[in-house]
């Protein structure tokens, strides 16, 4: 198969920043194609910038590449001038490894992590020269396969998408390399596209939407039903029992120019328990599994080494909370104190001085800001969204951070969230003002950024049933806080423009009759609508009008305890009793403690698949309450690293 | 201690940016665990200095940077076996070709080098048209343009900086665009005239296809050198990772 260099390279100079094309990164494989090798392009739908550093495409093209019945090669979203210049001249979507057509692969898989790059998929697979309606698709298209946080409701996609896979995939992804190399070797024959898709249903945690008819009544979906027998009624997620067994990335891309997360990047756990009830991650990640700190220390002083970084960021939901992190700190930054200076980054910080201990040790140098996430003002509102966190907790870890030399705290708020009045919203003024004047005993001017963000309800959360705020709700709230602070020196409020939310909405929770609204954009030009200054909200309600798609039914409308949701055959192991009931307590104020260190309220992520969570001490961290409820009266199943379940606390 | 690296940039690399490259020698430096100075103060930095911008998308196979070493560390750095240490650490197509120890007190380059001489491809014109091109050029006494100064447009003439124009002949048969090529000797000071600059002030204008700079000079006393000898890039560079 030829390449596409020679057609892109006087393109390059005509575009801006091309090197985000030419791959080269340290890290980045050879490809060596073969007739019995599965070929898979992965694919982020954005940018380069964005796409590089995603740590799921990393691994899965490491495991790939180890595999000898597969080879992976990677692709980004073309910026518009090159897309503009490669559609002139008919060039496809090309790898950045080798510059092959995208069309030359076997598999194109998609990174889904944000609902506004929908767009940018179909974008890419039209570039690819693949019809963008899987029915439309022949044997001798590739198959497109979706994976990411998004792929919990991926009904809205559904009609564009051959493959679904949830969870996590480092075990999954070879199993479908093995079907697909299959289908390969018997030479892809007509007819043999269903054949190979329905052999993929059987595949725990793969979803083929194409086997399941949708049935309706009026405007209501009432059933998602398989089409065949063997094809599963309920898809089950995927969980990598012990993150130990895969210490990916090992050889984390570097890429030659500026990307985000431009670090070492080392994931220390995966799954978070602290039951937050807007965050989507947390829900659909458990349990929580912790990589062995010795692992960790290993990874991060190779990583370094290998790759030239001065920084490290141990990456999770919630890094403060992984066991012993004082420790694995500590000896992370005594390692590197004879070489050239390298800091560590724990993208997440707890709020409480114990968070900001941590900061103060790994901090050394460029002490500008740190940045702090109690998500709502008021404690009435941080019990309906189970974020706990006592005012209390907040100030003493501002007081330590102006303390410690620090001067500009950041601090990230929600608004729109459930049950919130007006009072909840200036709550968020309130804290802000209170941290300033903590300030005032450290510092001469004390600055506090308040960045508050609108609401998106996302599915198998217990949030899933609330109709979200208007975004003239939104802005009505931003604009009450911006009036509030106008005159609270060093407050300062910084938003997103919630424009977009309501287009997050129906994407997040719509169903398979939104595919045509987001087919419709794409067709009008409407591609990197994540981009702030791409977003087009008109484009959007237009479409939804011409299609007949009720904002309103769709984002704005509370949901009832017996609706059949539109992901309702898939599952995060969570039971929906549980999200539920979880939900109910949410509006009746009612806290849920992190069930890492107290009893099991069986949610079903652990006892659905017979796995535990995997975490070094059963012992929560020292200092603040951190609203964990910790209470180790009752008995509560823990493995410790390397060792056989014991119980503790009994 | 100060030393001098010469290196080639060649092949996909060219499409990376001049703070690209800086970014990517900061980080084979600390790989090659190179004892580089440090700044003091708040955000630590290598003490790297270096040289000309080369554009993106331009070639070269002479680009300098000067890095400061550690005393007594540096001294004990083996100079002779610096390049092949330093290579396998950067983008595939740069090539470290030579290092020198020179002194503190020398110009820094950006103030040193005065001209460079360039190779630069024309794609669509045969070398003939061009020929006439370049003739018509260097009879012309003035060649105005119009420069962009802090957003404001400036009138400028080039003519002055323009030392000499040589075309070679067609372009290689490996180049992405068929057409004719020439060398250019284009000066930096006091104004630098880029290879940019000089396709749009032919009369038609001409486009730009690959361009590789091939020299850079320190002219004293009207002695013209390079930064760090020519003997040193002998070997042949095209190749490294042109592809």
């Amino acid at each position: 198969m030829t390449d596409v260099w020679p057609q892109l390279e006087p393109l390059l100079a005509k575009v801006a920043k091309p090197a985000r094309y030419i791959g080269l990164e340290d890290g980045a494989r050879t490809p060596h194609h073969a007739p019995d090798k599965v070929a898979w392009l992965l694919s982020y739908p954005d940018t380069y910038e964005i796409g590089l550093p995603n740590q799921g495409l990393q691994i899965l093209y490491e495991i790939l590449n180890e595999n000898p019945h597969a080879v992976a090669e990677r692709a980004y979203a073309p910026w518009t001038d090159l897309e503009c210049l490669l559609r002139d001249r008919n060039i496809p979507l090309f790898s950045i490894d080798s510059h092959r057509p995208a069309s030359a692969f076997d598999l194109i898989g998609f990174n889904l992590s944000a609902e506004l790059t929908y767009t940018n998929l179909l974008n890419m697979v039209d570039l690819a020269g693949v019809p963008v309606r899987s029915a439309e698709r022949r044997p001798e298209h590739p198959l497109i396969v979706a994976g990411g946080h998004c792929t919990y409701n991926p009904e809205p996609i559904a009609d564009f998408l051959d493959i679904v896979v949830l969870g996590d995939g480092e075990e999954v992804i070879t199993e479908i390399n093995e079907v697909v190399r299959d289908w390969k070797m018997s030479g892809r024959t007509d007819g043999s596209r269903e054949n190979v898709l329905r052999e993929l249903s059987h595949i725990v945690g793969v979803y083929v939407p194409s086997m399941y008819d949708v049935t309706y009544e009026g405007a209501d979906l009432v059933a998602v039903t398989p089409r065949y027998s063997d094809v599963p009624e309920r898809v089950e997620k995927r969980t990598v029992a012990d993150l130990a067994e895969f210490p990916y990335p090992k050889t984390q891309l570097v890429p030659i120019t500026e990307v985000v997360h431009d670090r070492l990047n080392v994931e220390v756990f995966r799954g978070c328990t602290r039951g937050c009830r807007f965050c989507q991650a947390g829900m659909i990640t458990r349990p929580v599994r912790e990589r062995p700190a010795e692992q960790v220390r290993t990874m991060v002083e190779e990583g370094l080494r290998r790759t030239g970084y001065d920084e490290v960021a141990l990456t999770s939901l919630s890094t403060a909370d992984f066991s012993g992190i004082e420790k694995l700190v500590g000896d992370i930054v005594k390692s590197t104190d004879d070489g050239p200076p390298v800091s560590v980054s724990l993208p997440s910080l707890r709020v409480d001085a114990f968070g900001v201990g941590i900061a103060t040790q790994i901090q050394r140098a460029r002490r500008t800001g740190l940045t702090f996430a109690p998500e709502a003002g008021t404690w009435r509102m941080r019990q309906v969204i189970n974020k706990l966190i006592l005012e209390e907790d907040l100030y003493s870890a501002v007081e330590a951070a102006y303390s410690n030399g620090w001067r500009r705290v950041k601090l990230y708020f929600l608004t729109g969230l459930p049950t919130e009045t007006d009072e909840d919203t200036l709550g968020i003024a309130e804290l802000a003002r209170n941290c300033v004047e903590l300030g005032k005993a450290h510092t001469k001017s004390p600055s506090v950024t308040a960045s508050v963000g609108g609401f998106v309800p996302k599915p198998f959360t217990p949030f899933q049933w609330f109709g979200q705020n208007t975004v003239e709700e939104l802005r009505r709230k931003i604009n009450l806080l911006r009036d509030d602070t106008r005159k609270s020196h060093g407050v300062q409020v910084k938003w997103h423009d919630p424009k977009a939310t309501l287009v997050e909405g129906i994407m997040s929770r719509g169903d398979r009759r939104v595919g045509v609204v987001i087919e419709e954009v794409w067709r009008q030009g409407g591609t990197f609508q994540e981009w702030n200054e791409r977003f087009d909200l008109d484009l959007w309600t237009n479409a939804m009008a011409a299609h007949g798609i009720d904002p309103d039914w769709y984002a704005y409308r509370h949901r009832t305890e017996h609706e059949v949701l539109p992901w309702d055959h898939l599952s995060a192991g969570l039971h929906k009793d549980f999200l539920w009931q979880d939900w109910r307590d949410a509006l009746a104020e009612v806290g849920l403690p992190d069930c890492r260190w107290t009893p099991c309220y069986d949610c079903g992520a652990c006892t659905g698949y017979s796995i535990e969570h995997i975490v070094a001490s059963a012992t929560p961290p020292a200092g603040g309450s951190q609203g964990t409820g910790q209470d180790l009266g009752r008995s509560v199943p823990v493995t410790l690293l390397g060792r056989a379940p014991v119980v503790v606390g009994s | 201690m100060r030393i001098r690296v010469r290196y080639s940039k060649l092949g996909k690399i060219r499409f990376s940016s001049h703070r690209d490259m800086a970014r990517c020698w900061e980080r084979a430096l600390r790989r090659a665990e190179l004892p580089v100075s440090i700044t003091e103060g708040f955000s630590p930095r290598p003490k790297v200095h270096f040289g000309l911008a080369l554009s993106t998308s331009h070639e070269s196979l002479g680009e300098y940077l000067d890095i400061d070493l550690q005393e007594p560390e540096g001294s004990s750095v083996d100079l002779g076996t610096l390049p092949e240490r330093l290579t396998p650490f950067l983008p595939q197509g740069v090539v470290v070709e030579a290092v020198s120890v020179i002194e503190r007190s020398e110009l820094s380059l950006q103030e040193a080098v005065t001209v460079c001489t360039w190779l630069i491809e024309v794609p669509g014109v045969s070398p003939e048209q061009l020929e006439i091109d370049v003739r018509t050029m260097l009879d012309a006494t003035t060649l105005p343009v119009i420069r962009e100064r802090k957003g404001k447009k400036v009138a400028d003439d080039i003519r002055s900086g323009i030392i000499d124009l040589r075309v070679i002949g067609a372009t290689p048969s490996d180049a992405p665009e068929q057409g004719a090529v020439f060398e250019a000797e284009l000066a930096t000071q006091p104004r630098s005239v880029r290879p940019a600059e000089l396709l749009a002030a032919f009369d038609p204008p001409r486009n730009e296809g690959r361009v590789r700079r091939t020299h850079q000079w320190i002219i004293t006393d009207g002695a013209r050198r390079e930064p760090i000898p020519a003997h040193a890039t002998a070997r042949a560079p095209a190749q490294a990772g042109a592809r």
